[in-house]
């Protein structure tokens, strides 16, 4: 088992002929991923990577029968890109561009919400089924099947969490990046409580930083949850100087929360353990399933 | 992106709110220039991208005032104006070193009944425009946001279309229904404002009531989302290049992301959550570093020998931690770029290079056969701890 893809999991593109979806395309389909098509207004009926390509997700999703949909589409057209996955009602978007204006994330986060739909990003790594499906731009060869769920809001920090949970043998069952901006798709807390319904799920890793009360809110979560699986945590930016704002409206709205320090001591408090330095991501979590 | 008030305030007169006649000057100015404004009181604002100006300070003293000052004389006032030219004003929010202050904006003064503060901001938390607003407008919000939450009222609008305030917030502002509606037309104006400029927060503190029991926006902050910059050209040209560290530009221009700090351990690292965690370790072992430095997820040879120029202008640099996890990126690439550019910038300071992901064997034996100040460790911990001691 793992969370929202599996092996089953039959995947499209957008902005499939781009060399960014061309490229992570290829990585995807090298993997073991079912990707089934992708669009490309104006290229459809021709095949790229011998895959059919299509001029509308709607098309796309009524010919291939697709699960779900990676977003490879630059900034100033990402949004209509996602607009169109959600009016073919896709179950499963994955939007790793970056630099979509809040405003519009704004106006698709309502939608998602009413329309049940499992939204990754945007601005984020993607997710990994480890030996199974993967989706976004994460290096396939750290991944290795096993018993740990991984959340994470950071990039490259997501590859190191990864690697680590390898190397120490755990392995993953699901790696999700949930993408760094102010308004996104999936929670810390929606992650966390997908990775607790699931069987082979062992452990929860979760890789947090500076910013926004989201660590918080999911230290909460897990403190009133009675949670029965081990829960380990990495928090980036201790060492982060407090930046020059304009004005003072962030730090009315986040009050004394948003700091590393804030995060860790909720996060602590609610059982979970935290690792002290980035090199002991593994180490922590294995330390945390032996408990 | 940050705006000045003088610009703030010219966007949102577009939006019929109602705001002070005022005039920005960058350069001395003479009687001749205030004629058209009335007085007195006169009001002079020190332009520069950080809150807290009334209550900060000179460097070059003059009185005893801060950033924003009420003259009621009108030779006062061109004297004061050009001693604030030029000067280096401190406040809270600029830290130390404080900024250059290389506009100052005149405005008629007003007669201050009462003081509000209102600002529009994205809740990240339910991902909605909120609207936060209190009677306890003037310098210091944030102590009445700890010390008396209750003071400040929050409206959430879930449709930009309908903007509803309760009337509840009449009772709560303890105002006069004529005063309630006033200000729901106001919140409207600002809200869409808001929307059409694609703000990420709008700041209005002063909101005033004068003694005609008129509302007037006596100071504006506004920042826009950089996100949304591509659909807003006007308003890229209002983006004030001398409000930003020259190195922190020349990155952006790269497509890289700086940040100058104090400590002496320069840092490359590929992404911003890895670059954060890096700096973490670097403090963890007892030294701070010297700047954040992220190079992006597509960084490639060229970038690496730019993030190198940055990291070698500053002098404090006494030693490099160069931390890389290859994805899309491959380390061998980066090693080949880290070399060109020891080489062509005869750059002398220690190096510890941590590879790790795709190609980094490859990448490894590139450093390991460079004859360089430079060594290659693949251990988080180990590459930190080096580079801590090769600083001292």
């Amino acid at each position: 088992m793992s969370i929202i893809i599996n092996k089953n999991t039959k995947v499209i593109c957008q902005g499939f002929t781009g060399s960014q979806g061309t490229f992570h395309s290829q990585q995807a389909i090298n993997y073991g991923t079912k990707m089934v098509g992708g669009v490309t207004p104006g290229k459809g009926g021709t095949t790229h990577l011998n895959l059919p390509v299509f001029n509308t997700v709607e098309e796309a999703i009524n010919t291939t029968r697709a699960d779900a949909s990676v977003i490879y589409v630059p900034a100033q057209y990402a949004t209509k890109a996602i607009h169109e996955s959600l009016d073919a009602n896709v179950k499963i978007i994955v939007c790793i561009t970056e630099g979509i204006p809040i405003l519009d994330m704004v106006e698709i986060k309502e939608r998602i919400i009413e329309q049940n739909t499992f939204f990754i990003g945007p601005n984020c790594p993607g997710i990994v089924t480890s030996d199974e499906c993967k989706i976004g731009i994460m290096p396939g060869f750290i991944h290795k099947k096993g018993s740990i769920g991984i959340v994470s809001r950071s990039g490259t920090l997501t590859y190191e969490a990864i690697w680590q949970t390898s190397q120490s043998g755990l392995g993953q069952t699901t790696s999700i990046g949930i993408g760094g901006d102010p308004v996104h798709g999936l929670s810390f807390i929606d992650c966390i409580n997908l990775f607790l319904k699931d069987e082979k799920t062992k452990g929860i890793l979760m890789i947090g930083e500076i910013g926004g009360t989201e660590e918080e809110e999911a230290a909460e979560f897990i403190k009133s949850n009675n949670i029965n699986k081990p829960v380990a945590a990495f928090i980036a930016g201790v060492s982060a100087p407090k930046g020059k704002r304009m004005g003072h409206a962030g730090a009315i709205i986040s009050g004394n929360k948003g700091s590393a320090n804030s995060k860790i001591q909720a996060l602590k408090k609610a059982g979970v353990f935290i690792a002290s330095s980035p090199a002991k991501l593994g180490e922590t979590m294995l330390l945390a399933m032996k408990k | 992106m940050n705006l000045h008030e003088y610009q703030a305030k010219e966007l949102l007169s577009q939006f019929d709110l109602p705001i002070l006649k005022g005039k920005v000057f960058s350069t001395k100015i003479s009687n001749l220039n205030i004629q058209k404004l009335k007085g007195p009181p006169w009001v002079v604002k020190a332009q520069i991208h950080a809150g807290g100006r009334g209550a900060g300070y000179f460097k070059n003293s003059f009185n005893k005032k801060g950033g924003v000052q009420i003259i009621q004389d009108n030779n006062q006032l061109v004297e004061i104006s050009n001693l604030m030219l030029g000067n280096i004003l401190i406040t809270k929010q600029t830290g130390q070193s404080g900024k250059k202050v290389n506009k100052i904006f005149i405005e008629e003064g007003c007669k201050i009944e009462r003081e509000f503060y209102l600002s529009l901001i994205i809740d990240r938390k339910i991902s909605q425009l909120m609207l936060m607003i209190s009677d306890q407008g003037g310098v210091d919000i944030e102590n009445v946001a700890e010390k008396n939450p209750e003071k400040i009222h929050t409206v959430h609008f879930p449709n930009f279309n309908e903007i509803f305030i309760n009337k509840n917030l009449q009772d709560k502002l303890d105002i006069d229904v004529k005063q309630f509606k006033s200000l729901a037309k106001i919140i409207n104006k600002l809200v869409k404002a808001f929307i059409s400029l694609d703000a990420s927060s709008i700041e209005i503190n002063p909101l005033v009531l004068d003694n005609d029991n008129k509302f007037i926006l006596l100071d504006a902050k506004i920042t826009l989302d950089d996100n949304a910059l591509f659909r807003h050209p006007e308003l890229l040209k209002l983006r004030d290049f001398s409000e930003e560290n020259p190195l922190e530009l020349q990155a952006s221009e790269n497509n890289m992301n700086y940040i100058k700090l104090n400590g002496s351990i320069g840092c490359m690292v590929n992404g911003a959550g890895l670059a954060m965690a890096t700096m973490d370790m670097i403090k963890l072992y007892g030294k701070e570093p010297a700047n954040f430095l992220d190079l992006g997820g597509t960084a490639n040879k060229d970038r690496a020998i730019e993030g190198f120029k940055i990291i070698q202008s500053d002098p404090n640099v006494k030693s490099v931690l160069i931390n890389i996890f290859g994805g899309i990126i491959r380390c061998d690439m980066i090693a080949n770029g880290i070399v060109e550019a020891i080489k062509e910038l005869n750059f002398k300071l220690p190096l510890v290079v941590r590879f790790q992901g795709t190609n980094a064997n490859e990448g490894k034996n590139i450093i390991n056969q460079f004859p360089g100040n430079i060594s290659s460790i693949d251990d988080l911990n180990e590459a930190a701890k080096q580079v801590v001691e090769l600083s001292k």
